[in-house]
Formats: structure tokens, C-alpha cells, sequence
């Protein structure tokens, strides 16, 4: 039976990049059926009826796959709930009387934009430094003309589940995105169809991410904080990888001086 | 002034239509192809393919997203699969089966040639993705698996995992990064389309407010391409994501471009029963699970006992007692029709009698635990999460909600609307689906559209423009638009009344799904065509929106989209009224059989009804013209699931 409870909330409002911003303390009464996002609809609607602006924070598909959303609660990436997107955790795992506190990911790669919403614009130059297969549209032969191994199938989907939410970044002491980035790489380095660019890929994506973001000591926060529970094996995977793309990078073949 | 609505569909036998066109259509010289500039609204799986494929061509495209990254857009949360006409299973697939499936499931309302394309080019995706590395289910030989869905004798269905839908957007989203890379597209993120710019009878460009600064911008290109997903957000609850909206299609269609059958609402039959009075929105459980839970609800009325302690002899399997040859298969619109119906008698169970049950505890007692948390177990996870209830102990609560809108911009064959230059692609057009869509189509047809059929006929439209530059942004055509579209804003901003944009949606869902939900009569229509125009008054009147407009502002942001519900929900209802027959998701309760099926009148209703903007008396001023669907191909029979 649906349980009301009575929160005290600790909310960072800021007004935009360059505001220095604080928080606000809000109370609020929810069902503890409502999921977290709901609690903040309810809270934003109550704060216009008070004439004050809403709390701005980034959602959509409410269904943990389009990771949009992502919110500090508690200090913990996501909240409390072991592989849960914070659209996905209901109000049933906290307590009548609870403070909670709800900041945005804090990494100097995602400036906020205003209040919770960040710019994770970060990811997608990771991506585009080579987190692809090239092939152009028609030049596909027929699918089943590569067989790839159940196993190997899996494991790329296993890291493919990624949502690109940025909890890693934000549950990291040093803000790094070596998981995000490890489980692009390995998704398309287990693949045969990955094999031509595993080298070169490999190299960009890594040398892209680090210049947005910092390094990894191996804290792995990042796995316990990932909503999707990403492995942190994909990251030895990687930097074996890119160990190797130093002596048989095949892109670079080309820049050794002839005769 | 009535619209020419020429489908333009090619001569011949209807499998060689589409080898024959590409060859008819003109081409552009690789070496032109860059001078042509190409506007990408959306970065969905049609948006981003599209934007993609026309990027490697080498045009020079620019693509937009209201969302941070291209990776957010809606089709990442499609679950089950993906449709293909690849007879891998030797089970007696074929082109022609999944074309006839496809007319069929929607009921006889969709054109032919388009179908038939969607099923030729259906394998060439699986193809495509595959080779992108799109980690798809597979067998232990290493070849792909494929599942079997609803409306279908065989097993089609491509998968990965119950994450289809998101593996194929992030291949379609690699592949536009990697354009991105390569300079051939530019992407303008936290980019909202306002308005589609139109001059000199052809679409010149659009205009947008950057969600960060709060400006509106102006575009020019010599195409523009709408790919900006349904309408099922103006039901308030749905399935769809919260910033899914109409304002795109709607604003195209304030230009000029005909908006077709409109009353046209997939009601998907599994998604969990709304909670309370937050809800947000409304979360889908896969179909599949009705192969294995049965439905019912109690036979008396307000019954107060918790599940397990209501006897057999005390439970109405209404769909097996209905149907009892498919049983709880009967496909997507009769199973929700029907949850309707006994939830509507008062039978209805859960804390808000807002359900009935979807039970598994006789296929646990056949399979055992084991084997239903096999093939369902991330779905019973997923249903716990959200209800707080295990499912493996009491009957899952189910209801039907809005999933998927079969209605969008009317488009000839090559995907033009009827303002020529401008496209739409995927779910925001009219043309596969009909009055239903089956399931794991939609991907099919976002992907067929952006890789395959638009960057074969968008070039066959630039061809004509070589030699035209594009219009600048400078021009009255674009300063006239964007005052326009400044002069909405500052109206939303000025109004400072007293209640939130979210509780103007929320009424006009309610209004909507009342009166034009799953099951629809002249009375109910009637009163909403009374009741949308006031509640469009008191939202122009009364709404707050409080914040700076000219910067990150989300209440801004809904208030815009709604402001566009408000008016397209008008046209829905009165597609609704006129279409006096049920077909698909349209059931009106004055057309049905004696034993309460939908009955087709295809001698009166078997045509695309595409409305023309007339004004802002929605009701009044616009104007429906009539596609008339022929069929050469295949027979028109009713629909019987007995």
C-alpha cells in the first residue's frame, strides 16, 4: 500500500555556467510509490505554484535507456539502488523523514549548464574520434557472411549496454572516462567487423578522452556506479589495446621513411 | 483549395517499382553533391541514418537534436526487435509475406508501393547494421537468431538482447559521428526546430531556438528533412519519452503540409498501470510475455481479495473465453479494446482498479521459476523496480497505453510532403503502418527510410536546384519567421498566469484519452471538439512560465510543445469524427460487428485522409482531402481472431 512520505530535500541551484551557485533546502511530501524524477515534477510544480522557477534537470525516456538523466543523490551517482538510472529508482527505497541531498555530476569535462543539467558534449567528441566501424551505407555483404561467436556477441553487447549517463565520470575521484570509452572500444574490438580499425580506433579514442578528462588509478568506483553494472575488465582490455597500438598501429605503417 | 495529393507511385509490377524509379530518378555528380546543403531535423533512427548515408554521399548536411548528444533520441528505448524479410529460418518467408503482413496488420489502410519497398530494403538493414557491428543475438554457429512476433506466422524478428532499439541507434549514431568527423555533417545539439521556413513554394530552411541561449536561429538549405518521431505524447501519459512532442510536424503542417489521418494511435496493450497522481509517464512490459501470462480479472464487481485468494471459478479469462483460438495472442488493438472494457465495468484490479491481471503462475507451475526467469527475468526485474510487487508471487498489473502514432505528414513515394523540398521520414510520416503497426516494424521503417529510400530520393529532388544558391538568412522569408516565432515566446512569457505548463497537458491527455482513446464514439468526440478549443483559450490565458526565455528554460520549452498540442489534438478528434468506420486502432462503437469487432467500411473509408491547414478554428478551417488507397495486390478481407 502506497506510504506517504516527508523529505527534507538539499537541492545545488545554479543560475547558469558562470554563476557560482548554492543550494536550496526544500520539504516535500510524495507517495513512496513515485519514482524520483516524480519527486521533482512534484516539487517543480509546487515551486510555480510558489512563483519560483523550477529546478532544471536533464530526463527523458524515463525508462533507464536513454541516459539522459543523472543526479548525485546522497553522493552516490544515481542513489542508492545497486544498477538503477535515477529515472528508474522509486521513492519506496527511502524513508519517511530522510534528508537527501541532489547535486549534478561534478567533472570539470561536464561544465553545468543550469542547476543539474550538464554538458556531456565530451562523450560524443569521444565517439567521433573514432568509435565506429567505417562502412558506408549498401556496402554491407549479407549478414550471415561473417559468423561471430555467441560469446563474442555477447561480450561486446555486454559493454554495447552502455547508456552514456556519465556516472562513471561523476562517481571517479580523478572524473575519468575510461569505462565509458573502454566499453565503445571493446564493443567494436571483440567484433570481426571491428578487427581492420582496432588499432587505430583504439589509439584516438583513448588520446580524445584524455583530453577532456582525467586519468584512471583503478579506484573502480565506476563499476558501482554504473546503472547497466559495466565491467571494469573492459578497461584492462583497453589499455591492452592501446599498449599494443604503439608498436602495430597499421595506420602508421605508412609514415616509415622508405629505403 | 483542395491539395493535389499525387502518391507519385511508379508504373509496373509492384516488385519492380522501386529498381525502376531509382533508375528514373536524377542523379547529382559526386562532385555537385557538396554544393547542395541538406537540414536533418531529428537524430532518431531515421534522422541519424539519413543525416548518415547523405553525409557519405557528400552533401553537405547539418542535423539537429533538442537532446544533449544524438544518442538520446526516443527509438533507444525500443525493446523487442527489428523486422526483415531474410528467410534465414527456411519457415516460408519472403518480400511479398512481409509486405502481405504489413498490409494486413494495419488493416488495409496503408499504400502498397510503399509497403512493398519497406519490405525489399528490409534485409539490406540487417545487412547494414550487422556490419556496423551492432551486437545482434546469436546462435552457437555464430550466425544471427531471430524471435517470433505478434501478427506473423514466422520467425523474422532481429534482436539484441531486449535493447534493439538502443543498438541500433547507437550504430546509426556511430555512423553519423563518424560523418561528423569527417566534416561532411555538422550537428547542432540542445537545437529545437521552431518553424520550417518556406518560400517561393518550396522549403528553404528552418528556424530554431537554441536551448541554451535562448535565440532563435535561422537555417538555409536546399531540403529539409522531418524527422521528428509521433505524436503520442498528447495523450500526457504514454510510453513515449517526456520531450517527444508534435511542434515539427505541426508547425510543417501550419506551412502547408498535409497531415494524414491523424486519429491513427497505436495502444500498446502491456505497460504498467499509472500509480497516482505524479505519474509522468507510462512504462511498456513486452509483448512477449502474453505467450506465457494469462489475463484476467475477478468476475465480481469491487472485489476486495488480494489475488491468490480469489477461486478459479471466481476469475474471467475474458480473452480466452472471447477468443479462444488466440487466446491471449489476439494482436495489440482487441487485447487493449478489451482491458478496457472490463475496467470500465468496475472489474478493474490494483489500489486504483486501473488494471487486470497478466498471471504467470501457471506457467511457473509448468516450467518452473527457473524457466520463466530465463526468457523473461530483466522484464520481471523491471516490473519489481517500478511496482515494488514480484511478480513471481502475484500476477503482474497491466493496462494498455499510448505507444506508437500510425498517422504523421502525408508523403508521396519519394517521402515529399506536400510542400515540395521538405521530407519526413520514420514514424513522423503516414505511409507503412496503416491503421496498426505490427510489432518490431518501427525500426524497420526508421532505418529503411533514413538509409536506403531518402538518400535515393532526396538527391532526385536537389538534381532540379543545381545552380541555386540558398536562400539567405537575411531574406524576409527567414526575418518574418523568426519574429514569428519570437512573438510565440514572448506571448507564452507574457501571460503569467497561474498554472504550470505540465497541468494544461495533463488536461488535455485526460480529454483525449477519454474521448479519442482506445474505443471512440460521436458523443465523446463531439464533447472534446467542445471542450479542446476552451482549453486552448485558459492555456493562452492562464499559463506560467517562469524563468529567463533567453536562456536554458524548460518550462519554456513544454510550454512551446504544448502550445502545439493544444491545436494538433483538435485535428486528431476530428479525424476521429469523420472516419465513420473502425479499422485498427480506430475503433468507433457505432461501427462493430454483432459480437463487438471492428467493422471496415472499405467502400466508403478506404482512403488517406490528409487535412490542410485552414487556420486556427482547427475544427472549422481545416480542409481533408482523400488519397484513395487502391489495392492490386492483395484481397481485402476482415480481420477475425476467433
Amino acid at each position: 500500500m502506497t506510504k506517504m512520505l516527508n523529505l527534507k530535500l538539499k537541492v545545488w541551484r545554479q543560475d547558469g555556467p558562470d554563476d557560482a551557485g548554492h543550494f536550496e533546502d526544500y520539504s516535500t511530501t510524495v507517495a513512496d510509490d513515485a519514482s524520483f524524477l516524480e519527486m521533482l515534477d512534484y516539487v517543480n510544480e509546487q515551486l510555480i505554484a510558489d512563483n519560483r522557477e523550477p529546478i532544471a534537470f536533464d530526463h527523458d525516456c524515463r525508462e533507464g535507456i536513454c541516459g539522459s538523466c543523472g543526479l548525485m543523490i546522497n553522493g552516490q551517482a544515481h542513489g542508492p539502488q545497486k544498477g538503477t538510472a535515477t529515472c528508474q529508482l522509486h521513492m519506496r527505497k527511502f524513508n519517511d523523514g530522510d534528508h537527501i541531498t541532489i547535486e549534478p555530476w561534478r567533472a570539470a569535462a561536464f561544465p553545468i549548464i543550469k542547476d543539474l543539467a550538464v554538458n556531456r558534449a565530451a562523450f560524443d567528441r569521444i565517439i567521433e574520434s573514432g568509435g565506429y566501424i567505417t562502412v558506408n551505407t549498401g556496402a554491407a555483404q549479407d549478414a550471415n557472411e561473417t559468423p561471430v561467436p555467441k560469446e563474442a556477441a555477447d561480450a561486446a553487447m555486454d559493454a554495447a549496454a552502455c547508456i552514456g549517463c556519465g556516472a562513471c565520470v561523476a562517481a571517479c575521484p580523478n572524473s575519468a572516462a575510461n569505462l565509458f570509452t573502454s566499453a565503445k572500444i571493446q564493443h567494436l574490438n571483440l567484433l570481426p567487423q571491428g578487427q581492420a580499425e582496432r588499432f587505430g580506433r583504439t589509439k584516438a579514442m583513448v588520446e580524445t578522452m584524455e583530453d577532456y578528462f582525467g586519468s584512471c588509478t583503478n579506484y573502480g568506483e565506476c563499476q558501482e556506479a554504473c546503472p547497466k553494472e559495466i565491467s571494469v575488465d573492459f578497461i584492462a582490455m583497453m589499455n591492452r589495446d592501446y599498449a599494443k597500438s604503439m608498436i602495430v598501429n597499421r595506420r602508421r605503417l605508412g609514415e616509415r621513411k622508405v629505403g | 483549395m483542395a491539395l493535389e495529393l499525387d502518391a507519385k507511385v511508379p508504373p509496373g509490377p509492384i516488385a519492380d517499382k522501386w529498381d525502376n524509379h531509382k533508375f528514373d530518378l536524377k542523379l547529382v555528380n559526386p562532385n555537385n553533391r557538396r554544393k547542395f546543403t541538406v537540414l536533418v531535423v531529428g537524430t532518431g533512427l531515421a534522422g541519424a541514418s539519413a543525416a548518415a548515408s547523405l553525409g557519405e554521399l557528400g552533401y553537405n548536411v547539418k542535423v539537429f537534436t533538442y537532446h544533449d548528444s544524438p544518442r538520446r533520441a526516443h527509438s533507444i528505448a525500443a525493446q523487442g526487435g527489428i523486422n526483415a524479410a531474410k528467410n534465414y529460418r527456411n519457415d516460408g518467408d519472403s518480400v511479398y509475406r512481409l509486405f502481405y503482413d504489413t498490409i494486413k496488420g494495419g488493416d488495409y489502410r496503408s499504400r502498397e508501393a510503399n509497403v512493398y519497398r519497406l519490405a525489399q530494403v528490409s534485409g539490406n538493414i540487417i545487412d547494414q547494421c550487422a556490419a556496423q557491428g551492432v551486437p545482434f543475438a546469436r546462435e552457437y554457429g555464430g550466425l544471427l537468431d531471430n524471435r517470433s512476433f505478434g501478427g506473423a506466422q514466422v520467425s523474422r524478428t532481429f534482436y539484441a538482447r531486449g535493447q534493439t532499439g538502443q543498438q541500433l541507434l547507437l550504430g546509426a549514431y556511430q555512423a553519423l559521428a563518424r560523418q561528423i568527423q569527417a566534416g561532411t555533417v555538422e550537428l547542432y545539439n540542445r537545437m529545437e526546430m521552431q518553424d520550417v521556413v518556406v518560400a517561393d513554394g518550396r522549403a528553404q530552411g528552418i528556424t530554431c531556438r537554441d536551448l541554451l541561449s535562448g535565440e532563435i536561429v535561422s537555417f538555409a538549405g536546399h531540403a529539409v528533412l522531418l524527422c521528428t518521431g509521433g505524436y503520442g505524447n498528447v495523450y500526457f501519459l504514454s510510453t513515449n519519452a517526456k520531450a517527444c512532442n508534435v511542434t515539427a510536424t505541426w508547425r510543417a503542417h501550419r506551412q502547408g503540409a498535409a497531415f494524414a489521418n491523424p486519429c491513427f494511435t497505436q495502444i500498446h496493450p502491456t505497460c504498467i498501470p499509472p500509480a497516482d497522481e505524479f505519474q509522468s509517464k507510462l512504462t511498456l512490459m513486452s509483448e512477449s510475455l502474453r505467450n506465457d501470462g494469462r489475463i484476467w480479472v475477478p468476475t465480481e464487481f469491487d472485489e476486495q481479495r488480494a489475488p491468490g485468494d480469489i477461486p478459479e471459478s471466481e476469475r474471467d479469462y475474458y480473452l480466452e473465453r472471447k477468443y479462444p483460438s488466440f487466446g491471449n495472442l489476439v494482436p495489440r488493438d482487441v487485447a487493449s479494446r478489451n482491458s478496457k472494457t472490463v475496467v470500465d465495468e468496475g472489474r478493474g484490479v490494483g489500489p486504483l482498479k486501473n488494471g487486470v491481471y497478466l498471471d504467470f503462475s501457471d506457467a511457473i507451475e509448468r516450467f518452473g521459476a527457473e524457466t520463466i526467469k530465463a526468457r523473461y527475468g530483466n522484464l520481471f526485474d523491471m516490473y519489481e523496480r517500478i511496482t515494488g510487487e514480484d511478480p513471481y508471487k502475484v500476477p503482474m498489473r497491466i493496462y494498455p497505453a499510448t505507444h506508437y502514432t500510425m498517422g504523421g505528414l502525408w508523403v508521396d513515394y519519394n517521402l515529399m510532403t506536400t510542400i515540395p523540398g521538405l521530407f519526413a521520414l520514420g514514424e513522423a510520416n503516414f505511409s507503412d503502418h496503416g491503421a496498426n503497426r505490427l510489432g518490431a516494424s518501427a525500426l524497420m521503417q526508421g532505418l529503411a527510410d533514413g538509409y536506403f529510400v531518402a538518400p535515393a530520393t532526396v538527391p532526385g529532388y536537389l538534381a532540379g536546384l543545381l545552380g541555386t544558391p540558398v536562400m539567405d538568412t537575411s531574406d524576409p522569408a527567414f526575418t518574418q519567421t523568426v519574429a514569428e516565432s519570437q512573438s510565440r515566446i514572448d506571448r507564452l512569457v507574457g501571460i503569467q498566469g497561474t498554472r504550470s505548463p505540465d497541468h494544461y497537458h495533463r488536461e488535455l491527455g485526460k480529454l483525449v484519452w477519454d474521448y479519442c482513446g482506445m474505443s471512440r464514439n460521436r458523443t465523446g468526440l463531439e464533447k472534446a471538439l467542445a471542450e479542446i478549443p476552451a482549453l486552448r483559450e485558459e492555456f493562452w490565458s492562464d499559463v506560467r512560465v517562469l524563468g529567463n526565455p533567453g536562456g536554458f528554460n524548460q518550462s519554456l520549452e513544454k510550454a512551446l510543445r504544448v502550445s502545439d498540442f493544444m491545436e494538433m489534438a483538435e485535428l486528431k478528434v476530428a479525424d476521429a469524427l469523420q472516419r465513420e468506420e473502425s479499422c485498427g486502432g480506430h475503433f468507433r462503437e457505432e461501427h462493430q460487428t454483432a459480437d463487438g469487432e471492428a467493422q471496415r467500411d472499405d467502400e466508403h473509408f478506404a482512403f488517406v485522409g490528409a487535412w490542410e491547414w485552414g487556420g486556427p478554428d482547427v475544427q472549422h478551417d481545416a480542409v481533408l482531402n482523400k488519397e484513395p488507397l487502391e489495392f492490386e495486390n492483395v484481397q481485402l478481407t476482415q480481420r477475425s481472431y476467433k
